[in-house]
């Protein structure tokens, strides 16, 4: 099971943080601190995973992570993950994040937080892997960003929702 | 897009902050704005105002006055608003919360929604956050959409359903046959989502893992299905098709196929088949590898296929990446207590891992060199292991210490008590002092046995400086004969006293019988009373010594003779004793006992 999601930047700054289990609002930050503190460390020939927290799950648990120029992507997964599966998890992440965005960088993450859940949402869920195809993933996104302006009982009349009636 | 705007226009001015106090001063501002306009009746802008406190607690500042506000817009009829609501609940609620409780309509009704997307959002809701009695209510519904809905739904069901097993472990019974016909979709999404639920059923209950071997011809069909199949553009992941779902099928096969011969037997195709056509070169083809190495060595494999697994994993091993060494590592450690033999062949690249960078790979090639000390390699281990300890990480320093203590204590043993011997025999300069001290730990307390017997034999052989009184390292204390001979009468006496230290307890009470003038008859009678004791050994002695006693006395304290003495003592103990024993020492004599001892091969 995957316990949390976090990508902060080479500073420590959150950028984006998905627990699957509940934690007080201060263990959470402290969970970040720690991980940050831990990843910071590595040489970036090491390999890319990393035992030893404390905060989350005691033993049985691991950091995996990626290094992307000034993010760190961070998954804390338990013993019942493929250590290798999820590396290339955070691949296909990234790469459609990539294609979302067009050509990603930090600012992206910054301002459009919640579009990055929405993403990750068709990801992961419940500390699970939900789907690992891009193309399905993007598909799936997309159909709902379209309905972002609708009323959802204009779905049974059938009116269709202008494009850029946004709200203020 | 909508909600974005206003959140772009916060998320700037939080960061052209530019110290932490002026941070907190925007972040301040900006929530009791939003706190004012939760009061307020519905405007236009709600879910932009849920969106920006959301920011804020990423990034660590109280939320919680969000939480209603949340339960308000789950129940709205915008999409839009619908879905930061539900965002809000999975980030600031939890079942400790009373306001979760209220969106359990909300996720119900949602979940008979018309709109998928709708469903998805009350589907993940509820596997993120869902508490046991939300599960209860809606695991009926789970099941439903299980059955009858779209493949987008059913995958993300699935995964519902194992939240739920998880929270209620009762309701595993009533997704079983749904999650058995899943199945038979071809979606592999939804593939996907029913490995992952059977898995969890079947490691919940016994009942469950039995009705779902049936399974397994079907798992190895899906399975030869994503090996063989051609190129296949929608699944390939770097020459792959859907390795994520090879490997969770790998991985149900081995809870499958663990301790049953039949599920075993149908899978040893596949196996073997996987292990030798995937490509290597890539982390995916690692990936599936690897899982197909574990599951080889978990079920009841034929010997081929084993010697197969431990040697792709010996291959691994000598990769270059780290990130293969690593779960190289982590795949021996797990077949370490079965497959002991094989992994020891591995040791020498496993040890040279210690001297690895990565502390990672450090951490694992610990781990995994402590399991493979014994007792034919304990000394080069030991030697590579303390060298470690000199040179680790400090993480890892109490870890390899505790390690390198267990083995000691294992393998070590039997050698103190005669070493300490050797130790303090060398060191002349301290006999005296080292008399005194463990004559006072033996009053004080009898129950260890080496020290006991490390004790007794001090004072049998430096009995004399003992009752002399005087040294210069610890504080006077008069010892006279008596107090001696009670001391050593003590440990012959206890219960706690095991064969061992009477034996060392008998002797030193002899010896003594050379070094002391007036109780020589009281040690006559403690050790003619062992004449007929109950233990062989003891007997034994006490027999010889009484007979040393008889024929010999007009020698004890000849110093010419002692040799003589001395040399009939020890050649009455050779042919008795070949124990570890002490024999009557004179100074004079000791080079020539030492002799004799060698030319019986026995050791002091």
């Amino acid at each position: 099971m995957i316990r949390a999601i976090l990508i902060f930047n080479n500073h420590g700054k959150p950028r984006l943080s998905k627990f699957y289990e509940h934690y007080t609002e201060d263990t959470e930050q402290q969970i970040i601190r720690e991980t940050f503190h831990l990843v910071s460390k590595r040489d970036e020939n090491v390999c890319n995973f990393l035992e030893g927290g404390m905060l989350i799950g005691g033993s049985d648990y691991k950091l995996i992570y990626r290094h992307y120029a000034t993010l760190y992507f961070v998954f804390c997964v338990d013993s019942s993950e493929s250590e290798l599966g999820i590396l290339d998890l955070i691949q296909v992440f990234v790469e459609t994040l990539d294609k979302c965005f067009e050509n990603v960088c930090e600012l992206d993450l910054i301002f459009h937080v919640d579009k990055v859940h929405n993403i990750l949402a068709e990801m992961v869920m419940g500390g699970m892997v939900l789907e690992t195809n891009m193309n399905e993933i993007i598909m799936q996104v997309d159909a709902q960003n379209k309905m972002e302006n609708t009323f959802l009982w204009e779905l049974f009349i059938g009116i269709k929702p202008e494009i850029g009636s946004n709200f203020k | 897009m909508s909600p974005s705007v206003p959140l772009q226009e916060m998320i700037r001015a939080i960061r052209s902050a530019r110290t932490q106090c002026e941070e907190r001063g925007v972040i301040q501002r900006e929530c009791a704005a939003i706190r004012a306009q939760f009061r307020q009746a519905d405007n236009g802008g709600r879910s932009h105002n849920l969106a920006k406190l959301l920011y804020v607690h990423m990034l660590g500042y109280p939320a919680h006055f969000g939480q209603m506000e949340c339960v308000r817009m789950i129940a709205s009829s915008r999409y839009s608003e619908k879905r930061v609501g539900y965002l809000g609940a999975m980030m600031l609620l939890d079942e400790k919360q009373d306001a979760s409780l209220l969106i359990t309509n909300s996720i119900k009704n949602d979940l008979s929604h018309s709109n998928q997307y709708v469903q998805s959002l009350a589907l993940c809701t509820l596997a993120c956050m869902g508490s046991a009695e939300m599960c209860r209510d809606l695991a009926p519904e789970i099941d439903r959409l299980l059955r009858a809905s779209n493949s987008y739904i059913k995958k993300k069901a699935a995964l519902c359903a194992v939240h739920i097993v998880r929270k209620v472990h009762e309701l595993g019974e009533l997704f079983a046959p749904a999650a058995r016909s899943l199945l038979s979709e071809k979606n592999h999404g939804v593939l996907h989502g029913a490995v992952v639920l059977i898995t969890e059923l079947c490691e919940r209950s016994s009942e469950s893992l039995e009705r779902f071997r049936k399974t397994v011809p079907d798992l190895v069909q899906i399975m030869k299905g994503l090996v063989i199949s051609g190129y296949s553009p929608e699944h390939d992941v770097a020459g792959i098709s859907d390795p994520f779902l090879q490997v969770r099928l790998l991985r149900l096969l081995r809870i499958l196929g663990r301790n049953n011969e039949t599920a075993s037997d149908a899978m040893n195709d596949l196996l073997a088949q996987v292990a030798t056509n995937t490509d290597s070169t890539k982390t995916v083809g690692n990936a599936v590898l690897y899982e197909t190495v574990l599951t080889v060595l978990d079920i009841k494999s034929e010997s081929g296929l084993r010697v197969l697994a431990v040697n792709i994993l010996g291959r691994f091993l000598l990769n270059n990446d780290r990130n293969i060494r690593y779960i190289a590592m982590t795949s021996l450690q797990k077949i370490v207590g079965t497959d002991h033999n094989a992994v020891q062949r591995h040791r020498g690249t496993i040890v040279d891992c210690l001297k690895d960078q990565d502390a990672s790979v450090k951490r694992r090639a610990l781990d995994l060199s402590l399991a493979l000390v014994s007792a034919s390699n304990i000394r080069s281990m030991m030697k590579e292991l303390l060298l470690f300890l000199s040179s680790c990480p400090p993480e890892l320093r109490s870890q390899a210490a505790n390690g390198i203590f267990t083995a000691a204590e294992r393998y070590v043993r039997d050698e103190t008590v005669p070493n300490l011997i050797q130790l303090i025999t060398n060191t002349s300069e301290l006999h005296c002092y080292t008399v005194h001290k463990l004559y006072r730990a033996l009053l004080s307390d009898i129950s260890q046995q080496s020290l006991v017997q490390v004790a007794c034999w001090c004072i049998g052989e430096y009995g004399d400086l003992l009752l002399r009184g005087d040294c210069q390292e610890v504080e006077p204390m008069q010892v006279c004969e008596d107090d001696v001979l009670d001391a050593l009468e003590t440990v012959l006496q206890s219960h706690m006293s095991s064969t061992a230290t009477r034996g060392f307890a008998l002797t030193a009470t002899m010896k003594l019988s050379t070094r002391i003038t007036d109780n020589v008859d009281r040690i006559r009678s403690i050790v003619s009373i062992y004449g007929s004791c109950i233990d062989l050994e003891l007997q034994q002695r006490a027999v010889e010594y009484n007979a040393l006693f008889k024929k010999y006395d007009h020698m004890r304290y000849a110093k010419k003779d002692s040799t003589h003495f001395c040399c009939c003592g020890v050649i009455l103990f050779c042919s008795v004793n070949s124990f570890a024993f002490n024999v009557i020492l004179e100074p004079e004599c000791e080079q020539l006992t030492m002799h004799v001892l060698t030319l019986y091969g026995l050791t002091l």
